[in-house]
């Protein structure tokens, strides 16, 4: 079997683990109980299928075998008392019905509650829906194994102890949907950057997961405009992967890179599902900054970046989620669109406290620096010291003459 | 499923209890609430309280609360609600909310 027909086999195994995870919930409230139930036998296929291929019936195969486990073991916990009944539940729903509910909406929803800390959603997301362990998701999150697994298994315990409801979407009320799917979406884009975190642009930290949650919740949400934003938007910077390092591993950006090398396939796609959301007419922030994405893009086609358009849907996104990483990228684009020495008093006028551990804004006042005729070092060593990317501070060190090294203050 | 609602009070909102808007407050709290409330006191101030102790066989009582936070736990109600969602929602409209803190922790259940 070839790698990409192992790959699909283990994606097959994951999709039936994390609808059964969420079937499982819903008749009990207990995410840690139906992981545990299902964990053997989704070990057994994430091993077998693979090699032998995917059964007719995968969902039914991995319920079949955990429920042989669960009685062979004879377990008399009191957890695994009260899944027995669920689980023979779930081969009911599943044997009556010829194409079993996707619940894996409200399982996302589960996880999303605003009464689970922020960063553990994204995790808990991961690891419910895809079934990937404490030791994957603690390496892509730079967090110990063992923290990680504590973070995830005492989130699970509040959501069975506290009762976070288990609601189908059909009981959510159209605003709430929105705020919640917003929250969901968020929590899929920081399982996204873990990607970027990663020196190596080989090591794709959870892009892929993430962009295979996004495509989920926005076919399960039924088309939001705002899913499609999200998936669009990672389409696109996914596709420049290879392009953000030329083959002497020296980095790239993104105004310079070369666009033969942007991946074709996923552009197209990112575009399509743009249009898509565009036409609901509910414009939100992903949308946006999808497509600023796209307005990059163009430059394949176009061969120049059109600043004065990407200055304007910075702009506008600035009036949906006001961040300061926004606000620097906004300050970037007006500079090349605009006035650069406007651009330049309005970065000297952004929040000194916040400013100064963001690579971002050093970055760019650096390039400001040395656009206007200033010295960028001390600047560029600001920047340099606050990236961990080799590629980076070698690009910074080449293009402001910065020494490495050398302390910040001492300039 | 039963719930706590610890509701934590501000010095202000506290010495402000004997006002006919404090209690106006909460008596129309308790009636929005209504029968799903099973149980609920409020708690007279802090400098009333006594903390006690068992450290290596000795008993140690002092004066004053267990923590000195700013806010206090002012009362508590438990109410039956059906998950946390509606918990949180009943929460939510507790006077306490606006200055002070509410927490809601579900109840144990007692092993047999």
């Amino acid at each position: 079997m070839t790698d990409a027909h192992a790959a699909a086999a283990q994606m097959a195994a994951r999709d039936a683990y994390g609808r059964l995870v969420a079937l499982v919930t819903r008749r009990t409230g207990d995410v840690a109980g139906a992981e545990d139930a299902l964990s053997e036998a989704f070990v057994a296929a994430l091993e077998r299928w693979p090699r032998d291929g995917v059964p007719d019936n995968p969902q039914g195969w991995l319920l079949a075998v955990a429920r042989r486990r669960h009685v062979d073991q004879v377990r008399h916990s009191e957890v695994q008392r009260r899944l027995a009944p669920a689980l023979q539940l779930v081969a009911e729903e599943l044997s009556s019905a010829s194409s079993p509910p996707d619940r894996r909406l409200p399982l996302l929803f589960m996880c999303a509650h605003p009464s689970i800390a922020a960063a553990v959603r994204a995790p808990l997301m991961l690891q419910a829906v895809l079934g990937l362990t404490a030791q994957q998701i603690g390496q892509a999150f730079l967090v110990a194994p063992t923290t990680m697994g504590q973070r995830l298994s005492r989130a699970k315990h509040k959501i069975r102890a506290a009762k976070i409801p288990f609601k189908p979407a059909a009981r959510w009320s159209s605003q709430l949907h929105r705020d919640r799917l917003a929250v969901v979406c968020e929590a899929i884009y920081a399982a996204f950057t873990t990607g970027h975190r990663h020196v190596n642009p080989h090591q794709q930290g959870l892009a892929l997961e993430a962009i295979w949650l996004a495509r989920l919740v926005h076919r399960t949400s039924h088309q939001d405009p705002e899913t499609g934003g999200l998936l669009a938007m990672m389409l696109h910077i996914e596709a420049r992967r290879m392009a953000r390092r030329d083959p002497q591993g020296r980095y790239v950006p993104l105004d310079i890179q070369d666009p033969s090398l942007w991946d074709r396939e996923r552009l197209r796609e990112a575009e399509g599902l743009l249009w898509q959301a565009s036409h609901q007419r509910r414009p939100g922030r992903f949308q946006l900054e999808a497509a600023i994405q796209s307005a990059h893009a163009h430059r394949a086609i176009s061969g120049r970046t059109d600043w004065v358009a990407i200055e304007m849907l910075y702009r506008e996104l600035l009036t949906q989620a006001d961040t300061l990483g926004a606000r620097i990228a906004h300050l970037a684009a007006l500079a090349e669109a605009h006035s650069a020495e406007f651009s330049y008093d309005r970065l000297l006028q952004l929040p000194k406290q916040a400013t100064a551990t963001q690579q971002a804004y050093w970055a760019l006042r650096a390039h400001r620096e040395h656009r206007l005729g200033r010295d960028p070092c001390a600047s560029a060593s600001w920047a340099m010291k606050l990236s961990d990317d080799h590629a980076v501070q070698a690009f910074l060190e080449e293009r402001f003459g910065v020494e490495r090294g050398v302390n910040p203050e001492s300039y | 499923m039963k719930y706590a609602i610890l509701v934590y009070e501000t010095d202000a909102a506290l010495d402000n209890r004997h006002s006919p808007e404090y209690w106006g407050a909460y008596r129309a709290y308790g009636a929005l609430l209504g029968e799903r409330i099973t149980k609920g006191a409020a708690l007279e101030g802090i400098d009333t309280a006594t903390t006690i102790r068992l450290r290596d066989g000795e008993q140690l009582v002092e004066d004053g609360p267990f923590a000195d936070t700013k806010e206090r736990l002012g009362g508590f109600y438990v109410v039956e609600a059906r998950d946390l969602d509606e918990a949180l929602e009943m929460a939510a409209q507790c006077p306490s909310v606006k200055e002070g803190a509410v927490e809601v922790r579900p109840l144990m259940e007692m092993p047999s």
